[in-house]
């Protein structure tokens, strides 16, 4: 065989194939980036009546995630706190102690956040008060309208080195 | 009649080259004097397709959808036909696994066997190990309890110490930007067809370089390894003393092989699959996420390390290791191979076994986590009504979260029984308003009056005098404490627009 025949066959063979086999990956590639394309919905929830929660005091809000999957199940639940500061007005706070995730307790007696994996503590206003934690607890936007408390759901707040997730 | 079945074997083999491609890698020779410290790669592969078959057999009941995982996990545990042992053999089966991984490693490395040829077989493996705590991660995380979802949420964090890009790769994880019905599939995903898929081309090749390679010979002190003749010397020592490796050396595989089994099962009977904690619920905050135990260092680790370097060292830690053990056979290429002439090699080893197993011991006990559970002191003794008040502070507060008296209460701080017998009262004082790195500054929570309490409680407690908490709670992993919560709960109510 011509050594430039062979060299044209070498050439379909892998440029084909190499072709084909980039385009066989792309749906699975596009499927495992699908979660950075999927259209993602913020609402407004109320709460309740501003009268249901009295000054200084943590209230645990339990609501759902909007837009979820039919299948969903127990994932749609989520909850968050909602503080009524004496000075403040309404503060929401995330429920991912803000070292590594852990859901934390409000503990009223004592007016202090407690995280049960690795020792962190906050304070009522969401500062670290002791343990691993670097930063104050991260923050839901909340208003009232019409005599209604409400939040915007946002996203779980992953503490990124590089910059802070936004005080929203 | 025997005559039929002998030519059917020849049929096949002629048809299928058994006897003449296959036979000959089964029986492939090895050094003569390979003795039991060859056994635990083969014990490896065994708990590998262990894995494999047990999670088959799983795959055949769980039903991997966030609505109905909790109560295909009840079925299999309660009334699945085997079914709380096939998932007791699969939970031994991942720590066997990890155990004997970790073994193979540490034989492979004090021999030096990751030199010159079998570099190759070495890199293979670091990934193959890097999977295989990949497998146990996500392994727990489909049992989709209580535990295993914050989990996701504590590894969706930890991404978030990559920079730049940390939040993103976080989201990508769980597939979202929060947990949400996806986020279970790609776990599942992961575990069932992604990783083992690649473990086990990994594995062919790891194999295949067995085979290619030879199985390295035993070290013999002096000996020196000369690259350019190895390969020479290697096939010619093989040729003219090598056995086959069935049935000369795999008849210590098949024993130490049925002794892992016979372990496995005997813990996949007596002990049994880790027991499924709540149903999970991302409303439950009153929850104690806890990693299973060949993890339980990690957790330590974060939970002791110093908060200012902590996310340079999740990100570099991992990296640097990883790297120095992918290039570990480019830069210790020369040398005896003998363990005995290899001494820092076995300090490095007892170090680092130390550490882990320090670790893990602590991620066990975990001081530092509060004791939510602790009975109050008001409970456990009876106080004069000058000592009441602040004996009552001192649970309310949340300091018997953290300090003991007499046996109850936390140990994150230091045990507070005989405080009054060597600090001042001003001295406690100082030391309760302003709290410390571990410890609240209680300067702003406590009134003036139950300050007083609380330091009159601590400055005149005597210990001698109360009872002292008997024994220990048996050393159960934290799981969920019913503790009344003092918090009101509310549900939002529909969305307004």
């Amino acid at each position: 065989m011509d050594e430039s025949r062979r060299k044209f066959m070498k050439m379909i063979t892998v440029g084909l194939g190499s072709l084909v086999g980039a385009a066989a990956t792309v749906p699975f590639i596009g499927s495992l980036f699908s979660p950075w394309v999927r259209n993602k919905k913020e609402e407004w929830i109320s709460v309740g009546p501003v009268e249901d929660f009295p000054k200084g005091t943590n209230t645990l809000v339990e609501f759902e995630n909007p837009d979820p999957e039919d299948w969903a199940g127990m994932t749609k639940n989520s909850a968050m706190w909602l503080r009524h500061d004496e000075d403040d007005g309404f503060i929401g706070f995330y429920v991912n102690c803000t070292h590594l995730g852990c859901p934390i307790r409000w503990e009223a007696k004592a007016n202090l956040f407690f995280c049960p994996c690795h020792g962190g503590v906050f304070y009522k206003n969401g500062e670290v008060a002791a343990g691993p934690p670097s930063t104050a607890l991260r923050r839901y936007k909340v208003r009232t309208r019409e005599g209604k408390v409400e939040f915007l759901t946002n996203k779980v707040p992953i503490v990124n080195i590089t910059y802070n997730v936004e005080q929203l | 009649m025997k005559h039929f079945f002998k030519r059917i074997g020849h049929w096949f083999d002629d048809r299928t080259g058994w006897s003449e491609n296959i036979l000959p890698i089964i029986k492939h020779p090895v050094p003569p004097n390979v003795g039991w410290s060859y056994v635990f790669g083969s014990a490896v592969l065994f708990c590998f397709v262990l894995q494999v078959l047990t999670g088959i057999a799983l795959a055949f009941m769980y039903q991997p959808s966030v609505e109905s995982v909790y109560e295909s996990l009840q079925y299999i545990r309660h009334e699945a036909f085997m079914g709380n042992i096939i998932r007791g053999l699969h939970f031994f089966g991942a720590s066997g696994m990890v155990t004997l991984v970790g073994i193979h490693m540490i034989r492979v490395y004090l021999t030096a066997s990751y030199r010159y040829p079998r570099e190759m077989s070495w890199i293979s493996g670091v990934f193959l190990l890097l999977l295989v705590v990949a497998m146990g991660f996500t392994g727990q995380l489909l049992r989709w309890d209580d535990e295993a979802l914050w989990s996701t949420f504590v590894a969706a964090e930890q991404m978030g110490r990559i920079p730049i890009i940390g939040d993103a790769i976080g989201h990508l994880l769980i597939a979202g930007e929060t947990i949400n019905g996806f986020t279970l599939n790609r776990f599942f995903s992961f575990h069932v067809f992604v990783f083992p898929g690649i473990m086990m081309m990994l594995i062919g090749l790891h194999l295949y370089l067995v085979i290619r390679n030879g199985i390295s010979e035993p070290p013999v002190v002096g000996r020196k390894l000369i690259p350019g003749v190895y390969r020479k010397w290697y096939d010619k020592m093989i040729k003219e003393k090598g056995e086959p490796f069935f049935p000369n050396a795999a008849w210590r595989d098949a024993i130490f092989i049925t002794l892992v089994f016979g372990v496995i099962l005997s813990l996949a009977i007596v002990v049994g699959a880790p027991p499924l904690k709540a149903e999970p619920d991302p409303q439950h905050v009153l929850s104690h996420p806890r990693p299973d135990w060949y993890l339980k260092w990690i957790f330590a680790l974060y939970a002791m390390m110093p908060p200012e370097i902590e996310p340079y060292l999740i990100f570099f830690g991992p990296l640097v290791v990883i790297s120095l053990l992918l290039i570990y056979p480019f830069l210790s290429k020369t040398g005896q191979r003998h363990p005995i002439r290899r001494p820092w090699a076995i300090a490095g080893v007892v170090v680092t076994i130390g550490i882990v197993a320090f670790f893990t011991f602590m991620g066990f006990k975990s001081p530092w986590a509060p004791k939510f559970d602790t009975k109050p002191l008001t409970e456990a003794m009876v106080f004069s009504p000058k000592l009441q008040p602040g004996a009552q502070l001192f649970y309310d507060k949340g300091c018997q979260y953290c300090h003991s008296i007499n046996g109850y209460g936390g140990s994150h701080g230091p045990n507070l029984s005989k405080v009054g017998e060597h600090r001042t009262r001003e001295h406690i004082m100082i030391q309760i308003v302003n709290g410390g790195k571990e410890m609240p500054a209680y300067g702003g929570i406590l009134s003036s009056q139950e300050m007083e309490d609380i330091i009159t409680f601590l400055k005149e407690f005597k210990a001698a005098d109360y009872p002292h908490k008997k024994g220990k709670l048996p050393a159960k992993k934290a799981k969920q404490r019913s503790k009344k919560r003092d918090f009101p709960v509310k549900e939002a109510e529909e969305k307004p627009d």
